[in-house]
């Protein structure tokens, strides 16, 4: 089993714009490899070199733990590398207007918890690190619930998420193999496995 | 009450309700290539468990080899270690593997279709995003990630939350010179680029079902650009007289009966949807992306957005000016390719326009081939002439500059028309390079143009 999810605290970074893609979030030349090392280092590379001021090229974040997005984050390639390079890099949670499926769901397979608050309450907590980078964020999954300074939002999670992070069934590999013998039967009784 | 073809499917492949709600779906296919797999082999060494049906997953390779020079070893080190890495997995683990020396070798949304590997009805899985193309067979296909690329070698399965189903009816017939790349830029500018998130997009209407199953793979491609999780249309007897023939089609007496059960898996004509789009086909021309998501396209006869949301970073990075007409944007490379355009249709129709013609000084133009047999049906019917002719190159069958983990890419602040999926910023290799996705047809006048122009007023002329 996989670790137990419920809490993450630390400081937050505050990452503006729509529909980052993660092409930005890794460029495709990064994923030569066969492994996931070092994908940290490259993070938003061709972004950072594009941005003098972007937040991860800016020490003040350079601890954070919860990554603050707008909308569809993470859309476009499947890459897992997209996830492996933001926690390699530091990142717990993400907090964002909405993600894109595949990103949600490569994150989630890693322990990396994505979780949803409103457009209004991004950028009050985007305007507060900003202005505070060092406030304490604490997001509670059991509570459903992130605090930030005297700021108090609600997150949106999916039952599944969640429970998948609070139980340590993130890494799924076992809890889909606890009853192989269905799996078996399912191939037996599917028409184009048994040969038509 | 009907059900659609993602509920058949879905109910067939349950395997059980799992304790986090979620739904374990058995996975009839699973392709693999290069890029996203080599962790998942080394977690499931790491675990020392094994491939739970080595005989449902199969194994090509597309994204990083070279088209000009495919000889061993290859000059990127990287690329090198990444095939080396896939052939001693799929050794170890007794995948079939269509490697470099194979008739079979291909991009794997190319490949997967064209050897009847994809079947109505199927769930397939394959890390990667534009696994949503096989639904143009029928199948629900789902990109993944590498942790899943691992969980479906271990257990055949994944978990997944309930999918809503938003059919999409495109009716009607459409003009000359207007493709499937135009239909789907259309729904995704209408429909935005996160608006199919939670969705299953069914295709349908009269000009869907006038389309081939090339033109059906070129929709269903680009269902994960309007954020959708899977795409498909309903597979009928185009997809059945497709599926004939082909390497692991059923043969015989067994194809009759596949196509029974195939016919049983489209949606019942009083299937319930989650809501309903409707999109007439006269209403579309050919499409122009002006911006750095696939959602921000123009009609070929429109001017490029001047206002709106994202809409100043975008023309920043593309050096366009808001209010301008997209004709006339001048193109510096032109790229015939790609999981979503590089079939024999495509590059016929690429063909039409360039036959006897030349490509404009200061345009590289290249047409890449999707898979080992396209390039021979194409050099068969004389079409790599015609390019070759026209000053195009002519090159080996990979993913080439969709994505630039190969030698080939944009450099610097390029401009290039491209047949492929996704403008991002980026994205075909060079960071400050820049894409106009569009049709094959319009990539082909474009390069011989030296800018972006109307296919409609080159073909009256052909």
């Amino acid at each position: 089993m996989s670790s137990q999810i419920d809490r993450i605290e630390g400081s937050g970074i505050p990452l503006r714009g729509d529909n980052i893609d993660t092409d930005r979030i890794i460029p495709a030349r990064f994923l030569k490899a066969i492994t996931f090392d070092g994908l940290g280092d490259h993070v938003f590379e061709d972004d950072r070199a594009a941005l003098a001021d972007h937040p991860f090229s800016n020490p003040v974040y350079r601890q954070a733990k919860v990554l603050l997005a707008n909308e569809n984050f993470g859309s476009g390639s499947s890459r897992e590398h997209a996830p492996q390079a933001l926690k390699r890099w530091g990142i717990e949670a993400c907090v964002g207007e909405s993600f894109s499926e595949i990103f949600r769901g490569n994150s989630l397979a890693i322990g990396l918890a994505c979780v949803t608050v409103s457009r209004e309450a991004v950028e009050q907590l985007m305007s507060l690190v900003e202005a505070a980078p060092d406030t304490p964020f604490s997001l509670s999954l059991q509570d459903r619930s992130l605090s930030a300074d005297d700021l108090r939002v609600e997150i949106g999670v999916d039952n599944s998420v969640r429970d998948a992070l609070l139980n340590g069934t993130w890494d799924a590999t076992g809890m889909l193999l606890d009853d192989f013998d269905v799996v078996r039967g399912v191939a037996e009784r599917v028409p184009y496995i048994r040969g038509f | 009450m009907g059900r659609t073809l993602l509920q058949k499917v879905w109910d067939l492949h349950t395997v059980r309700k799992l304790p986090t709600g979620q739904t374990q779906l058995f996975i009839g296919l699973h392709l693999i290539h290069e890029v996203t797999t080599p962790q998942a082999f080394d977690m499931l060494r790491a675990r020392g468990i094994g491939v739970a049906f080595p005989g449902r997953t199969f194994a090509t390779t597309d994204h990083i080899i070279p088209t000009l020079d495919q000889s061993r070893p290859f000059e990127d080190p990287l690329a090198e270690t990444m095939l080396a890495a896939l052939e001693k997995n799929c050794a170890e683990y007794s995948i079939p593997f269509w490697n470099l020396d194979s008739n079979h070798q291909g991009i794997v949304h190319v490949i997967g279709p064209e050897l009847g590997l994809t079947q109505p009805g199927m769930t397939i899985a394959c890390g990667d995003s534009h696994t949503s193309t096989h639904g143009a067979l029928g199948a629900v296909a789902f990109g993944i990630g590498t942790s899943q690329v691992r969980d479906v070698l271990a257990s055949q399965s994944l978990a997944f939350d309930p999918l809503k189903v938003r059919r999409i009816t495109v009716d009607g017939q459409l003009a000359s010179g207007v493709f499937a790349k135009d239909v789907i830029l259309e729904i995704i500018a209408r429909l935005g680029v996160k608006g199919g998130v939670g969705h299953a997009y069914e295709y349908g209407g009269s000009a869907i079902e006038a389309m081939g199953i090339d033109e059906r793979l070129t929709i269903c491609n680009m269902s994960i650009e309007g954020g959708a999780r899977v795409g498909y249309v309903n597979p009928d007897q185009t997809t059945f007289d497709y599926l004939r023939g082909r390497p692991f089609a059923p043969q015989g007496e067994a194809f009759d009966r596949a196509v029974s059960w195939w016919g049983s898996t489209a949606s019942d004509p009083d299937a319930a949807y989650d809501d309903v789009v409707e999109i007439p086909a006269s209403e579309i021309e050919p499409r122009v992306t002006w911006g750095i998501n696939p959602g921000q396209s123009v009609g070929v006869s429109d001017t490029i957005p001047a206002t709106g949301a994202g809409v100043d970073e975008a023309l920043a990075f593309m050096g366009l000016s808001g209010g301008a007409p997209i004709q006339g944007t001048k193109i510096d490379v032109a790229f015939v390719g790609s999981c979503t355009n590089s079939r024999l249709s495509d590059l016929r129709e690429a063909a039409r326009i360039a036959r006897g013609q030349r490509v404009a000084a200061h345009v590289n133009a290249l047409v890449v081939p999707g898979s080992q047999a396209v390039r021979a049906a194409a050099e068969q019917e004389g079409l790599d002439q015609v390019f070759r002719d026209a000053g195009f190159e002519w090159r080996g069958a990979g993913c080439s500059m969709c994505l630039a983990m190969n030698p080939d890419r944009l450099e610097g602040e390029q401009v290039c028309a491209s047949s492929s999926n996704r403008n991002f910023k980026g994205r075909q290799g060079s960071p400050t390079g820049r894409t106009l996705l569009m049709s094959p047809a319009m990539v082909a006048a474009a390069a011989l143009a030296g800018e972006v122009v109307d296919v409609r007023t080159v073909m009256s002329h052909v």
